[in-house]
């Protein structure tokens, strides 16, 4: 196998990899914002036990279950390997419910766990960015007549991406990176591809190729994402 | 003088758990009034405003703007609110000037004082615009409407917030300590701004410590403790003539610290 032969086979798994990033950066970014208005949820469909005068009713007056729930679904994300969460989300209709899964299912599998694993760490990030948000931002937009939604999207929101960009970009390095978990359930991204090419061709070459190509994708985001920022330092 | 009352509260309660911030409070801002409301540090005078201007909520109580009942003692003797919409509608009667400005950042100037009215009350761009021109050029900033906020003094952040509030021409405007967070060199640049919208009978309410100012520029002080008024009345009489030992107490402690 001649170098291009190597180049156009990693090639492939290049745009498999860049494929997980985009779809998973698609659906985490957005629905890690919805987990974050889970996670601040103030729902608490007992609070009439509030006045109660024992403590564990008080305790219980003061449980807001969305909020737990979603807390519950964090910590897993995060506390347990991406990898193993790949395979939970491939095997487990089938080991769990029986569900005969067809190849097709593969990738899809690695873009949902990807998605749900990246939401929750985005929706800890929203999180921090909301919360920072002086109280006099939404109180001066309250007084002004702005509906709560208009007043999130207009005013709260752009100020929000601004102080978390930073955050953002880390995570979005390290999804880069992330993407090579695919192999766990043999889905041919990127280092998969390229480590089926070293074994056959007994070459070290296709994983200075990988190395090249991961450094140079993440030199992209980084410059894409300070450009970014450059963009929003008009104000202070 | 138009006797046309803008402002009603009656017998306003409001506590913090425990605490009674407001107790049993009456008043009323007629139009073209300008009302100073002075007292110490927790007295309760920002939480009244803050009651007046929707961003609290009263246990007991009538509030009402222009006639219109916003919140009343129910049978349950609790406050009941009118709806959301009727609220929404409240909120276009009155401006507030807050403390720290609270201007957004993210926007220019001018987007900061057009925004409100073409998003909420769906002005048009153009007649947006002009109305704001014209606001920042009676108040010195002609000059600054492509600056951002970062770009200016508190004294002219403030006068901004004060076109902001102004461009959507509220009834009543309420002014929750408009100088406390500036030096006193900015300070009179802001006081100025309000002097002249009282010549021109701009009916406000001003939660204030510049007893000088109030004195020249109130119709009417309130002072306030530990949740209820203490003594109303012409500014030349519970500033220069107070009849209770709580006011005279204040403000003599008030005239030793300038």
């Amino acid at each position: 196998m001649n170098i291009t032969a190597i180049f156009l086979r990693l090639a492939e798994g290049m745009s498999r990899s860049v494929l997980i990033f985009a779809l998973t950066l698609a659906l985490s970014l957005p629905l890690g914002l919805f987990v974050s208005f889970g996670r601040m949820s103030k729902w608490a469909p007992f609070a009439c036990l509030g006045e109660a005068k024992s403590a564990v009713l008080r305790k219980i007056a003061g449980f807001k279950p969305i909020s737990f729930i979603v807390k519950v679904y964090i910590s897993i994300m995060r506390g347990t390997p991406l990898m193993l969460q790949i395979m939970v989300v491939y095997f487990g209709p089938w080991y769990i419910f029986g569900i005969k899964i067809s190849n097709a299912y593969q990738f899809s599998a690695v873009i949902i766990a990807f998605a749900i694993n990246y939401a929750a760490y985005f929706a800890e990030i929203y999180r921090g960015g909301i919360e920072a948000m002086p109280k006099g931002q939404y109180e001066a937009a309250e007084v002004l007549g702005y509906r709560k939604g208009q007043a999130f999207i207009k005013i709260i929101l752009p100020q929000v991406v601004k102080h978390i960009l930073p955050a953002v970009t880390n995570e979005v390095i390290t999804l880069v990176k992330d993407t090579s978990l695919a192999f766990v359930i043999a889905y041919a991204e990127m280092f998969t591809v390229a480590k089926q090419i070293a074994a056959k061709e007994s070459s070290v070459m296709p994983f200075v190729g990988a190395a090249v190509f991961y450094y140079v994708f993440n030199l992209i985001v980084a410059v894409a994402m300070e450009k970014a920022e450059n963009r929003l330092a008009y104000y202070q | 003088m138009n006797e046309k009352t803008i402002l009603e509260m009656r017998n306003i309660e409001k506590r913090f758990d425990e605490l009674e911030v407001l107790k049993d409070i009456s008043l009323t801002v007629n139009q073209g009034e300008v009302l100073a409301i002075i007292g110490p540090s927790g007295s309760g005078k920002s939480t009244l405003l803050r009651c007046a201007t929707l961003l609290e909520t009263i246990d007991a109580g009538y509030l009402g703007y222009l006639g219109n009942k916003v919140a009343e003692t129910g049978e349950n003797g609790r406050a009941q609110y009118v709806s959301k919409a009727e609220l929404r509608k409240t909120r276009s009667y009155f401006g507030l000037v807050f403390q720290n400005f609270n201007l957004f950042p993210h926007y220019s100037v001018l987007k900061n004082v057009i925004d409100a009215p073409m998003n909420v009350q769906k002005r048009g761009k153009g007649e947006a615009v002009a109305k704001a021109r014209g606001l920042l050029a009676k108040m010195g900033l002609e000059d600054k409407a492509d600056s951002y906020p970062y770009q200016l003094s508190g004294g002219q952040q403030q006068r901004v917030s004060i076109v902001r509030a102004l461009a959507m021409e509220p009834q009543i405007l309420f002014f929750d300590e408009p100088t406390s967070a500036l030096d006193p060199e900015l300070t009179g640049e802001v006081l100025k701004v309000i002097r002249k919208l009282a010549e021109e009978h701009m009916t406000m309410v001003i939660v204030t410590h510049e007893m000088a100012f109030a004195r020249a520029v109130a119709d009417r002080v309130i002072f306030m403790d530990g949740g209820v008024i203490v003594e109303q009345g012409a500014p030349e009489d519970v500033l220069g003539n107070p009849k209770e030992e709580r006011t005279k107490q204040f403000l003599a402690r008030y005239s030793e610290e300038q």
